[in-house]
């Protein structure tokens, strides 16, 4: 118990925040890293899972990625993809980690595009293309904004996941919150290590618990849960569940 | 493959070492899934009690698990009990929600015409609602699995042992060879798992064969979901 009190006496201390090597500019560092990460995927992944949902090719490639991605053990293809770095003369630059970080967040960020628009009722699709919208008005007008909450927790998953990983990237001599984790475990110096482990906790909650209220916010006007339950209940397709997909999206639930 | 030859000793060492350090969280975060996941089916508030709880413990990365766990277990910082209850929990917190649906999924006059024909509510649980809900828990499980095998590869930083190992080890050596063995030895292993998982789901469950092939294709939100490293 003894650590964790020490490590919350740390982080309470404001003196310990400031400075370059300070609190501040280490969570700085690891938002920094999340971010840019999570915007380059999502620059690719995001138009192609809305394109995958609207034409609904490849969507067996998405499925067959995502399941992938779940084996592959990251820290594995972090330590690759930095040592080929070094390997090649980039030296510790962040350069691999953010690739690896791009890789990682690919497979939830297109699987929450493509499963949105997958999941927009096909009649809706058909009414709209009946009143002489085009593909492209349909994807923009229509798919899109009932994909938005799914889309959003495909971007929470991704997220989530990128801040995680990017504290362990710090084994690497990298920045970021695990800085203190990583350098606390090798020197033996716990607290130090609990204080990183605090933070990114921390840091972890608060992004999922803003994704979670922006989920909440993008569920178009008109589509509220109850709507959407009683309109899954008599397709009874399992393609078309959108209601449940607003707090769903964290965790698995696989059918077959 | 030279490098594998001579070391395969040590590869199949560590490979055993994380076949277990998997398959016991696997095992603890399936059986406690079921109490509370049935649990969570029978009411609205706990429901959404327990699956927010679960919720917010499956959202702290796992490294950082790994080191406070030591602080609030009493254990010591390397002790591989602290890599099994933090993936126990992953593993309670990934099953949980597919463990409720499973068991609402099962239709309320199947449940009723059991409690006609006279069985007990635990007679009941264990002979009509557990097996009708078997293929869902089924799946659920394979996504735990998978994902339990994947995450335990970080271990290797609080000094537990499997395949993570070779990544820390390769790593300071600078030598990639071993880092793809290791990577290739925890695909495999999870394919490993997943395959035994899909036997005993068709000898166990003859029927769902039959039952689940129109159903093979994930719904939507399945897919969203990522698994790695947490």
């Amino acid at each position: 118990m003894n650590f964790i009190f020490d490590a919350i006496a740390f982080i309470v201390d404001g003196t310990n925040w400031p400075g370059p090597l300070g609190l501040a500019a280490r969570l700085q560092q690891h938002v920094f890293i999340t971010a840019l990460s999570v915007v380059i995927a999502a620059a690719i992944a995001v138009p192609l899972g809305l394109v995958i949902g609207h034409t609904g090719r490849a969507r067996s490639a998405v499925i067959a990625i995502t399941g992938a991605a779940r084996a592959l053990p990251t820290f594995g293809v972090l330590t690759l993809f930095v040592l080929i770095g070094l390997q090649f003369g980039a030296g510790l630059s962040l350069g691999p980690v953010i690739i690896v970080l791009v890789i990682l967040a690919i497979p939830p960020l297109l699987a929450g595009a493509y499963a949105g628009v997958e999941a927009v009722d096909r009649l809706t699709v058909d009414a709209a293309r009946a009143q002489g919208m085009t593909e492209w008005q349909i994807l923009s007008r229509v798919e899109l904004p009932l994909a938005l909450p799914l889309l959003v927790g495909g971007l929470r998953s991704a997220t989530l996941q990128v801040v995680a990983t990017a504290t362990i990237a710090a084994y690497f001599a990298q920045g970021g919150l695990g800085r203190y984790l990583i350098e606390g475990l090798s020197t033996k110096d716990y607290t130090r290590a609990v204080i990183g482990a605090i933070l990114v906790a921390a840091l972890a909650l608060l992004l999922d618990g803003l994704f979670a209220v922006v989920q909440k916010l993008v569920v178009p006007r008109g589509v509220s849960r109850d709507a959407t339950r009683t309109k899954r209940s008599s397709t009874g397709s399992s393609a078309t569940r959108p209601a449940r997909s607003i707090d769903a999206t964290r965790t698995p639930v696989t059918e077959g | 493959m030279t490098w594998l030859w001579n070391n395969s000793g040590l590869v199949l060492g560590l490979l055993a070492d994380h076949a277990r350090l998997s398959a016991i969280p696997i095992l603890i975060g399936f059986t406690a899934s079921l109490p509370i996941g049935w649990i969570a089916s029978r009411s609205r508030i706990l429901r959404a009690v327990l699956l927010t709880v679960f919720n917010v413990l499956y959202t702290i990365p796992a490294l950082a698990l790994f080191v406070v766990l030591p602080g609030l277990l009493g254990t010591k910082i390397l002790d591989e009990t602290n890599v099994v209850v933090a993936l126990s929990i992953y593993a309670v917190a990934m099953m949980l929600r597919g463990t409720v649906d499973a068991f609402g999924s099962v239709s309320p006059d199947v449940l009723q015409s059991a409690t006609a024909q006279g069985f007990s509510s635990t007679s009941r649980f264990w002979t009509v609602q557990f097996p009708l809900a078997g293929p869902v828990l089924l799946a659920n499980l394979r996504v735990v699995s998978v994902s339990t095998v994947s995450l335990l590869s970080v271990a290797a930083l609080v000094g537990s042992g499997g395949l993570g190992r070779l990544f820390t080890e390769g790593y300071s050596r600078g030598f990639i060879p071993e880092i793809v063995v290791g990577i290739v030895f925890t695909v495999l292993l999870a394919l490993l798992f997943d395959a035994i998982l899909v036997v005993a789901g068709r000898v166990l469950m003859p029927w769902s064969r039959r039952m689940s092939a129109p159903t093979r294709i994930p719904s939507p939100q399945a897919v969203v979901t990522g698994g790695g490293a947490r």
